[in-house]
């Protein structure tokens, strides 16, 4: 690891994962860092947590606390806390509108805006325009945009809204990919292209629209499309050229997944050779789905990335018998080649849509008085696995939301135990599967605050109803469709806002929220931690106790991803997109007529008053204090 | 012109860039050739998707919405977008156009029309195979290669994929995606292909589909209607197809009804030309 002065400086060095644990480095930084800022000392917190809890000793992985917001989830664990405490549960109340930015696209607005070296970047939904505001002039100023261009007809084949879930920056380019299958690399300083990559075919069904994470100089992305019969993959870019390094499948053959001597998945079951074609019938694995559209994390010491892939294809699972590996799987992989070294499969034949993309937090913490390296991981099916990331070894998996369409994780075979009523059946009615199709908890990032202890999760408590009657045609052929409805789970609530412990495995608090939660999670050592609402509220909540310290009523809803920075004028600053959409905002975004209770694979029946609550949106805004 | 010319020419010059890029290029803007009182027929339609339609205007439903152009008295406008989920939603409720000339007749996301014709998945085989099967219950499919197209989409498949996973038969269907390679000319017809050459046995098709590249596969083929109709509990093989209008716009389905009803035989000749399978032929009204 270069041990290089730039990096105590705001410097392009980002890629540099440097650890608090090197305690020379740290002393070296801390000089030249403002007062106001906390480093996330390993196992010290800084700040007293709230008195009746303490914390449970979970900790992540820390990096120097730059002010900045380079990543999508500020840092390699993923963790989505900043060190800056400027803005505390104290005086948050005072927190008031600073600017905003007007995006002009009005489709749903889930990315993660980035903050480097005092300029903001801001990635669109399709046409995926990326602007850069300048942060030093006041009102923060366009300084450029760029349109990379897409092909209208992209729009046509994208499931689930026309989104995009941000950037990456290293090495003075900024890397995000466009919803027609081109990985991008934009100068930071001028907005000049500095290269483009086609690498995936629209005209398969493929598209993109997840967020890159850029490791060793290397651009990391994966593909979607599972409802179009794509075969999902994740692909290595070079951060200098923009050429191609490595391709790993999630179906096929060992060799095309990436499978050799060094992959040691922890269940015996899943070391027999080419399950990613044995576990399916003939050939469908070739259009057997399993992209990997959610997030990548990566943990330096031991040189792995990990990311989930998403649901098998087609859907209905009669048509798939076996376990269909390698979707609905957590890889960890060598970034310098795609190798893969361990796999969980937390959904085997898959039954209900439950992706596993969602977020993985990298966790040291104490269990049976040992430190594990674990990952965090709040999956679709509705269990929040603790694995051990150094072999893929599940610890616990446990309920965060409310489940009937399995009985549990068996952890000493990994396998998660199926409730055979929920079995989803053609031509017949399956009443009441929860979690529905968007699972416990879809794309929207949890964040965890080492001050605290706890992992704030943002999700939804849905429900659905699955039959087969609706009239459906698609490229001229008719079909009879499933018909899933989508409604409330119990309490009534379709989201809520909690904070788990990890360590005690408990949740500690919960904020009931009337729509799903669809944003992102932010904690910040400030005590606070915020998310929005469907209906437009942007929240400060104490990351202690819950309690809601602050709101404020954006134009539309709020499905983005907040972050907080620390401005050239040396105030901390909070900034989240507005504007509804995705799968859940399809409704007001996509313009669904609310008669059609299907659409939107259902979840247009749950959300038939979300055109009452908002209007489509695409502004960003920016707080701080006064 | 309208205004929304620029954004049409824009999507059909896309269309026809992925469809191969050699095609003539269809576009409703230009120098206006009627004077401007004319009524305006706004069609959306899939760019690449015989015996369907096409940026060419080749397909059957091509032809049917110049009848019906003609019998209104209108002019003829296209807007080109792949007939895959959002087509509607993107297309007729954003209200681009104002007329699909083929849905099923109970589609929920459009008024539908009076039906215009009756058809069924249909068994695709080899005649010089002569496997004469017209049955999911026939024990030969326990042993044939089979093709069936996979939508993989709204939890659901084709009828035939459903029908022959309910049976067990699994490991001997080859599914090929009714989305297919969008940069080959109508995608879907690769089912249809693969019975020709001998990559499969038997495909089971959407009726008009096979009807119409069967007329044109270097081998004789032989397609032979499903049986049962209807599987139990409820999965039908059979579909009435009726144009759909935007849901409110009941004057214009009015209007088209009684089109249907003027033009029938005509548009019998067009679908017999294009060699559609029917179930409801010779009859005199809808067959709701």
């Amino acid at each position: 690891m270069a041990r290089d002065n730039a990096f105590c400086r705001s410097s392009f060095k980002v890629t540099l994962a440097v650890f608090l644990t090197l305690p020379a480095l740290a002393a070296g930084c801390s000089r030249e860092k403002p007062a106001d800022e906390v480093a996330q000392t390993p196992g010290k917190p800084t700040v007293t947590p709230m008195a009746g809890r303490s914390n449970g000793g979970a900790i992540a992985a820390a990096e120097a606390e730059d002010g900045q917001w380079t990543r999508p989830a500020k840092n390699y664990a993923s963790t989505r806390f900043s060190g800056l405490n400027q803005i505390t549960a104290d005086n948050v109340r005072n927190l008031r509108l600073a600017w905003t930015f007007e995006t002009g696209i009005l489709r749903g607005q889930e990315a993660a805006p980035l903050v480097v070296n005092n300029t903001m970047y801001v990635v669109t939904p399709f046409p995926n325009y990326l602007y850069a505001l300048d942060l030093t002039k006041p009102g923060a100023p366009m300084k450029w945009v760029y349109k990379p261009g897409p092909i209208a007809a992209a729009q046509g084949v994208a499931c689930c809204d026309v989104v995009n879930r941000g950037a990456s920056y290293a090495d003075g380019k900024i890397v995000y990919n466009t919803l027609d299958n081109h990985t991008v690399a934009v100068d930071a300083a001028s907005g000049q292209e500095v290269w483009k990559t086609k690498v995936g075919e629209i005209n398969l069904g493929e598209s993109l629209t997840m967020a890159p994470l850029i490791v060793k100089n290397k651009v990391i992305i994966g593909n979607s499309g599972g409802e179009f019969g794509i075969r999902g993959w994740v692909t290595a870019l070079d951060l200098g050229s923009g050429k191609i390094l490595w391709r790993a499948y999630h179906t096929g053959p060992d060799s095309a997944v990436r499978i050799g001597p060094r992959f040691k998945p922890f269940y015996a079951e899943d070391r027999r050779p080419d399950l990613g074609v044995k576990t399916w019938p003939g050939e469908t694995w070739k259009i057997g789905g399993a992209g990997a559209w959610g997030w990548i994390s990566y943990d330096p010491q031991l040189n792995l990335i990990y990311y989930g892939s998403a649901n098998p294809g087609p859907w209905n699972p009669d048509q798939r018998p076996g376990d269909n590996k390698w979707s609905a799987t957590i890889f960890a992989r060598d970034p310098d080649n795609g190798d893969a070294v361990w796999a969980y499969q937390m959904s085997p034949h898959d039954l209900h849509d439950y992706d596993g993309v969602n977020e993985n937090i990298l966790l040291d913490i104490p269990i049976n008085g040992q430190t594990r390296k674990v990952l965090i991981h709040p999956d679709r099916n509705g269990y929040l696995y603790t694995i051990d990331r150094t072999n893929g070894e599940v610890l616990s998996a446990d309920p965060y939301g409310y489940v009937n369409t399995s009985t549990g994780v068996d952890l000493k075979t990994g396998r998660i135990k199926y409730a055979d009523e929920k079995y989803p059946k053609m031509g017949e009615v399956v009443r009441n599967s929860c979690p529905a199709a968007p699972g416990a908890k879809d794309w929207q990032p949890s964040a965890f605050s080492p001050m605290t202890g706890l992992i704030y999760i943002p999700h939804q408590n849905l429900c659905m109803d699955v039959e087969s009657v609706e009239a459906n045609y698609i490229a001229g052929t008719p079909f009879v469709g499933m018909n899933v409805k989508m409604f409330p789970g119990p309490g009534g609530n379709r989201g809520q806002f909690d904070a788990w412990d990890p360590v005690a495995h408990k949740l500690v608090w919960s904020v009931k929220e009337n729509f799903p939660v669809w944003s992102g999670a932010l904690a910040t050592a400030g005590n606070v931690a915020f998310y929005g609402t469907m209906e437009g509220w942007f929240k400060a909540v104490d990351a202690g106790t819950g309690q809601e310290l602050w709101k404020f009523k954006t134009g539309s809803g709020i499905i983005g991803q907040p972050v907080t920075y620390r401005g050239p004028d040396g105030k901390q600053y909070v900034a989240v997109m507005s504007g509804v959409g995705g799968w859940s905002g399809a409704i007001v975004a996509g313009g669904i007529d609310p008669r059609d209770s299907s659409a939107a694979l259902g979840f247009v029946a749950t959300m038939t008053d979300l055109p009452a609550a908002t209007n489509k949106g695409g502004t960003l805004y920016v707080f701080s204090l006064p | 012109m309208s205004s929304r010319c620029p954004e049409l020419t824009r999507r059909i010059a896309i269309v026809a860039l992925l469809a191969g890029g050699s095609a003539t290029i269809a576009t409703a803007c230009g120098p206006a050739r009627a004077a401007p009182t004319t009524r305006e027929l706004r069609v959306c339609s899939d760019p690449n998707n015989l015996p369907f339609s096409n940026e060419r205007r080749e397909g059957f439903e091509n032809k049917i919405a110049e009848l019906v152009a003609r019998d209104l008295n209108a002019r003829l406008s296209y807007v080109w977008w792949a007939q895959r989920r959002g087509f509607v939603r993107n297309t007729l409720n954003q209200n681009q156009c104002d007329l699909l000339i083929g849905v099923p007749s109970s589609f929920e996301r459009t008024r539908t029309t009076v039906p215009y014709y009756r058809s069924t998945y249909v068994f695709v085989t080899r005649r010089d195979r002569h496997l004469k099967i017209a049955s999911f219950d026939d024990p030969q499919l326990r042993r044939l290669r089979i093709g069936v197209q996979l939508i993989g989409d709204d939890a659901t498949n084709t009828p035939p994929a459903h029908a022959l996973s309910k049976r067990n038969i699994i490991s001997n269907v080859r599914g090929y995606s009714v989305y297919g390679d969008y940069r080959q000319p109508n995608p879907p017809a690769r089912l249809i292909d693969a019975v020709a050459r001998g990559d499969i046995d038997v495909g089971v098709a959407w009726g008009p589909l096979a009807g119409y590249f069967a007329q044109r596969e270097p081998v004789r083929l032989d397609i032979t209607r499903v049986s049962p109709q209807i599987d139990v509990p409820f999965l039908p093989f059979v579909f009435d197809i009726s144009m759909g209008v935007r849901r409110g716009n009941d004057s214009l389905r009015d209007e088209l009804n009684a089109v249907i009803s003027r033009r029938r035989s005509e548009i019998d000749r067009i679908l017999s030309d294009y060699g559609v399978p029917r179930l409801d032929i010779g009859r005199a009204g809808p067959t709701t």
